[in-house]
Formats: structure tokens, sequence, C-alpha cells
């Protein structure tokens, strides 16, 4: 009979980062064959062209708003800040999970981050790109969008620097900046081996050309693992800095259920927790899609499920704190708001909807079986990311539709306009991700290259 | 053999089967003396960079620098537009509220230091190059692929076309090859 350390150790072999029986040559074969194909497969041409669909209803939601104006949504006095400032949130928090993958985890050493951090890093990207829409999008005229950046005037007018809205423009340019840096500079070695295994020149031109001349030299190999070593590490304090920003944007304010030092840690935990779930969502499909399962093995499921667990523990945690908070603070407005409004209020559904999604539905997740079960974990996925984008709407709807005079209650329906501009952008999101499988190696292959390195030399040690 | 072959020559290249043996062919050279070589590799290979005599580099400094000038253009951004060239008292608060400064002078402290981290690298190593010698090297597409290439380049004081060439051979390399300049 094996002894315990033995059948722990075949477990821990039955359970992979990489199946086995792969090679340098055999993972840079399957991985960027899905680029070097002229082939475009049925299933791929059949997603694109809905989400292209969808990106016509965004283009034609945007020329009406500009046309007639942000009068076509549903916002207006109490409630100000409607769809927009919930779905800018909910996308920059989706944002948040690339960054956490392809920074932290590669601190911490976590090597299976390895097979799932190109991809978690383009929706970072594209995620961005939705939530960057939305502030421009509700100044009402976008192209007057640059009064938001210092320049030199004619008014002699500088920005009010002490705003957190403010901020938020610092914060998210300089995190899109430095995200697309970050990709691309993983990219570099990746282009360069599609730019070696091209057949069709035009092809190789471009990769060539994306790929500055690589040449995988050793001495360059050395400053580049430098590079971007100290990119994950500006990167990670960055990601926490930008959703701590995007929560000023609401404690600052004396609004009853935003003035709350509460907001920045747990704004944090629940972008990364919504991230994750958008990676889930993501990546399930893709894996059987592309037969990339020997790739992104169940066990980076497994992994993945535990950090929605913890991050969403964490958020639960934000929610008990916030009515705690609200009861022991002794505030009439505090509590009217919290006890009365939102789990009692017009808007309680939303509030209980949001109770469910985000803080019983993912106690599943304890469960081992579950964890492990792509179908399971893609239903709970799409659970959580409704969850998120309904704890934003409750967040801003609720504490400005009722806030200190009674007078000036309201409330706030958003309308088809807002609803097709939201639509329009996931469209735009899985429309950027279609493109991104099929033109960028999904997968980083040098990364992965260094990973069987790893495990080789681990069994020989062995 | 005359100069101009010489002149043509970028250096005698060798191809390699696995890390390993690149790692200890490196370090042999390094031990023969020759100092002016690379190798190439389809994934970063630590020993092979250690081989080569590699210990420090000069981005740590250049990040750091990055750094330090984004902090300075933050904060004195934010202090010229509010305290001296636009002085706008805003909720009470003294002019310079420098608590209210700190996250544009952060976020631009991040922002300067990413950028010459990347930038710094690209210009460190040459790129964009459009072209380079070692790709004249036949089978040298497989460095980013599954080979390992190891170049003693015609620069090196000790080089010589067939003593570099036979202690290359020594090495029981796959193939060796002249790399035309």
């Amino acid at each position: 009979m094996a002894s315990p350390s033995a059948s722990a150790h075949i477990a821990q072999e039955s359970d992979p980062i990489i199946a086995p029986g792969h090679s340098l040559g055999s993972v840079t074969e399957k991985i960027s064959s899905v680029v070097l194909t002229k082939e475009f497969r049925p299933g791929w041409l059949a997603g694109f062209a809905l989400c292209a669909g969808l990106v016509m209803v965004l283009a034609i939601s945007i020329g009406w708003l500009l046309i007639r104006g942000v009068g076509i949504w549903g916002v207006n006095i109490p409630v100000g800040w409607g769809f927009a400032i919930i779905n800018f949130v909910w996308w920059i928090g989706i944002g948040h999970a690339g960054t956490l993958i392809s920074a932290i985890l590669l601190l911490l050493n976590q090597e299976w981050r390895t097979s799932i951090n190109r991809f978690a890093e383009a929706m970072t990207i594209f995620a961005v790109m939705c939530a960057g829409m939305f502030p421009l999008l509700h100044v009402g005229r976008p192209w007057f969008a640059y009064w938001m950046l210092p320049h030199p005037n004619t008014y002699a007018l500088w920005q009010q620097f002490r705003s957190p809205l403010q901020w938020d423009v610092f914060a998210v340019s300089t995190y899109a900046t430095v995200s697309m840096l970050f990709w691309y500079v993983g990219l570099i070695p990746d282009l360069a081996t599609l730019r070696d295994r091209a057949k069709n020149v035009f092809a190789k031109y471009i990769f060539a050309f994306l790929s500055l001349g690589w040449r995988g030299s050793s001495r360059h190999w050395f400053r580049y693992e430098t590079a971007y070593l100290l990119l994950a590490g500006l990167s990670t304090p960055l990601v926490v800095s930008v959703h701590t920003v995007v929560s000023f944007d609401f404690a600052v304010g004396i609004i009853p259920g935003w003035h709350a030092t509460i907001f920045p840690p747990y704004f944090v935990a629940g972008a990364i927790y919504s991230g994750f779930a958008m990676v889930l969502t993501l990546a399930i499909p893709i894996r059987k899609f592309f037969k990339m399962e020997d790739l992104i093995t169940s066990r980076h499921l497994d992994n993945m499920a535990k950090v929605m667990l913890a991050t969403g523990l964490i958020v639960g945690y934000g929610y008990f704190m916030e009515a705690f908070m609200a009861w022991y603070s002794g505030n009439d407005y505090e509590r009217y708001l919290l006890f009365k409004n939102r789990m009692q209020g017009p808007y309680s559904p939303f509030y209980w909807a949001l109770i469910f999604c985000n803080v019983i539905a993912i106690q599943a997740l304890w469960s081992k079986k579950v964890r492990r079960s792509p179908v399971a974990l893609f239903i709970l996925s799409i659970i959580v990311n409704i969850g998120m984008w309904l704890e934003r709407f409750v967040i801003v709807v609720t504490s400005l539709h009722a806030d200190f005079l009674p007078s000036s209650w309201g409330m706030y329906y958003p309308t088809i306009w807002d609803v097709a501009l939201y639509l329009g952008t996931i469209g735009f999101f899985l429309m950027m991700m279609f493109l991104f499988v099929r033109f960028v190696p999904m997968i980083s292959i040098f990364e992965v290259r260094m990973l069987l390195e790893q495990k080789k030399e681990k069994e020989a040690a062995s | 053999m005359t100069n101009t072959e010489i002149k043509s020559l970028f250096g005698i290249m060798a191809e390699f089967k696995d890390a390993a043996s690149l790692a200890e062919a490196t370090k042999r050279a390094y031990a023969m003396g020759y100092r002016q070589m690379d190798a190439y590799t389809p994934y970063p290979v630590e020993d092979v960079i250690h081989a080569l005599g590699l210990r420090r580099n000069e981005i740590p400094f250049i990040v750091f620098l990055g750094g330090c000038l984004g902090a300075i253009v933050g904060f004195s951004m934010c202090y010229y537009f509010q305290v001296i060239d636009y002085p706008l008292v805003a909720g009470g608060k003294p002019l310079n509220s420098w608590p209210m400064y700190i996250p544009i002078t952060f976020e631009l402290t991040v922002l300067f230091a990413a950028l010459s981290a990347v930038f710094g690298m690209l210009a460190l190593n040459g790129f964009p190059s459009p072209y380079h010698p070692v790709f004249n090297c036949p089978h040298f597409e497989r460095a980013s692929q599954d080979r390992f290439f190891l170049c003693i380049e015609a620069t090196d004081p000790l080089f010589d076309l067939e003593k570099t060439k036979q202690f290359l051979l020594s090495l029981k390399p796959v193939e060796v090859c002249e790399v035309a300049r």
C-alpha cells in the first residue's frame, strides 16, 4: 500500500497545471496554430456577428445621445448618477482581475496564473475601454472631454485637484496606459514566435513589425525580466489605488450610504470578485471551444473559484459592516437609508437579489465538486456578474433617490437608451474578445515554455 | 583568411537542443575568455544569463528616476495650479491642502515609472531593430520556439574563425553555422 505522502504526490500529479505529454514545440504549435490559420470557424463567425450587431446598437445609442443630449437617459434630479456611473464602476471593477492575475499572482509566484494571464489582461483592457465610454458620454458634450485634463486655456482656469472626480481622470487613464504597456510587453516574445512561424507573407510582416525585431537574446531577456517584474510591482498598488479612488467618488460625498470608511477596501474586494467572475465566464467557453483544457485545467478553475469565494466573503463582510455602522452611528439618515429604504423601500427587491447573488449563491463554492464543474461555475459566475451590477445599482440609486429632504425625493427609471448603451458595451467587449482570441496568442507561449521547463527540472530532481 | 571575410562575418553560432547544454556551453565559452557573445533562447534561462556574466542591469535605476520625476511633476502640478496660478478656496480648506494632492501624485509616479520601465528596456535593448545578422543563420527561427543558440561574435578579441569553430564543435552542438553580417 502506498504511503500517505506518496498518494498525495500522485494526487498532485493527476491535477497538473499543464496536462502531461507537452514539449516546447507542442505548446508553441498548439497556441500559435489558433492564430496562424486561414480558417474562420463557423462558431467564431456567428458569435462575432452577434457581438458586432450589438456594437451597432452601441453606435446608434451613442449617435442619438450626441444628437439629443443626456435627456434621453433616465437621469434627472434627484438621481443625477444613473446607469452611466453604475456601468462605469461595474466595468472598471471587472478589469481589476486581469491586473491581479498578471501582476499580484506573478509577484506571489503563483505559477498557475501563466495560462490565464494573457486573456485576463486583454479582458482588463477591453473592460477599461467600456468603462471609459460612460463618463465621457455622461459629460454631455464628449468633444469637450479634454477639459478634464489640465491644459493651458484662454479662460485661465485649472481643474479642481481636490476633487475625487479629478483624481479619477488620472487614476483611470494611468490604469489604462499601464495595463496596455504590460500587455504589450508580455506579447513581444510571442509575436516574435508568430513572426517565425507565419507562412503568409503579409502576416509575417505584421508580426515582424509588432515584435520590434525580438530575437530572444539573453542580454535582452535579462532586462526584459527586470522590467516585467517592476511593471508587476507597479501595477499592484496601482490596481488597488484605482478602485480606491473610484470609491472616493462616493465616500467623500456626505450622502447617506456613501459616506463610509469601509468603501475603499470593500470596493477593491468587490472589483476583484467581479473580475474573477468575468474571467471564469470567458475562460470556460474559450477552453472548451479551442480545446485548451490541457492548458487551462480544472485546477485553474478551482483556484479562480477559491479567489472568488474569498473576495466574495470580504464583500459580504462589507455589506454587513455597512448595515452595522448605519445602526451603530445612531444617525437617523443612515439608519433610515439602510433599514427602511434599501431593505424595505421601492428598490428593496434589487437589494435582496444582490444579497442572494453575492452572499448566498457563492456559498456553493465551498464544495470542491462545484469548483471543479465548468457548468456550475459558469452559471455561478454569471450570477456574480449580475450581483455586482445590482450592488452598484443599489449604492447609486437608493442613496440618491431619497436623501435628507422628503420633499425632494423621487424615483429613477432607466430608459430604453440606458439599456441599449449598456448592452452595446457588452457587445463591444465581447467583440473585442472574439478578435483577441483569433488574432493574438491567447495564452502566453513563452511563459508556458518556462513552466514546462521548471516542471521537467522538478521531475529530474525528484 | 582575408580581412574582408572577417569583416563580412558577424560571428559563429552553435545550435543546442536544450537549455542545460546551452548553459554548459556558455559557461565553457566564458571560461575560455570569450566575452563578445550572446545566447538566444525561446524563454529566459537564468543559468545562461548568469553564465554570460550578467549580474545587474540599469532598469531598476531608470525606473526609480522615472518614479521620482513623476512624483515631482504630479505634486508640483497640483501645487502650482491650486496655490499659485488659480487659488480657489474649496470647502474652507487651506490652499495647499496637500493630502488631497497625493492621489494624483501617486498616479503620476506609477505612470512615469511604468513608462520608463518599458521604454528604458526597449531603448537599451536597441528596439525596434528591423535587421539583425543572427537571422541569417538557418534554423534561427527556432530560437523563438524550441531551440537554443550561442553566438560568439567576430568582434571578440579572441575570435579566430578556425579555432572558435573548433571550440564550438567540441561542445557537441546540433549544428554550427557562420553568421553573415
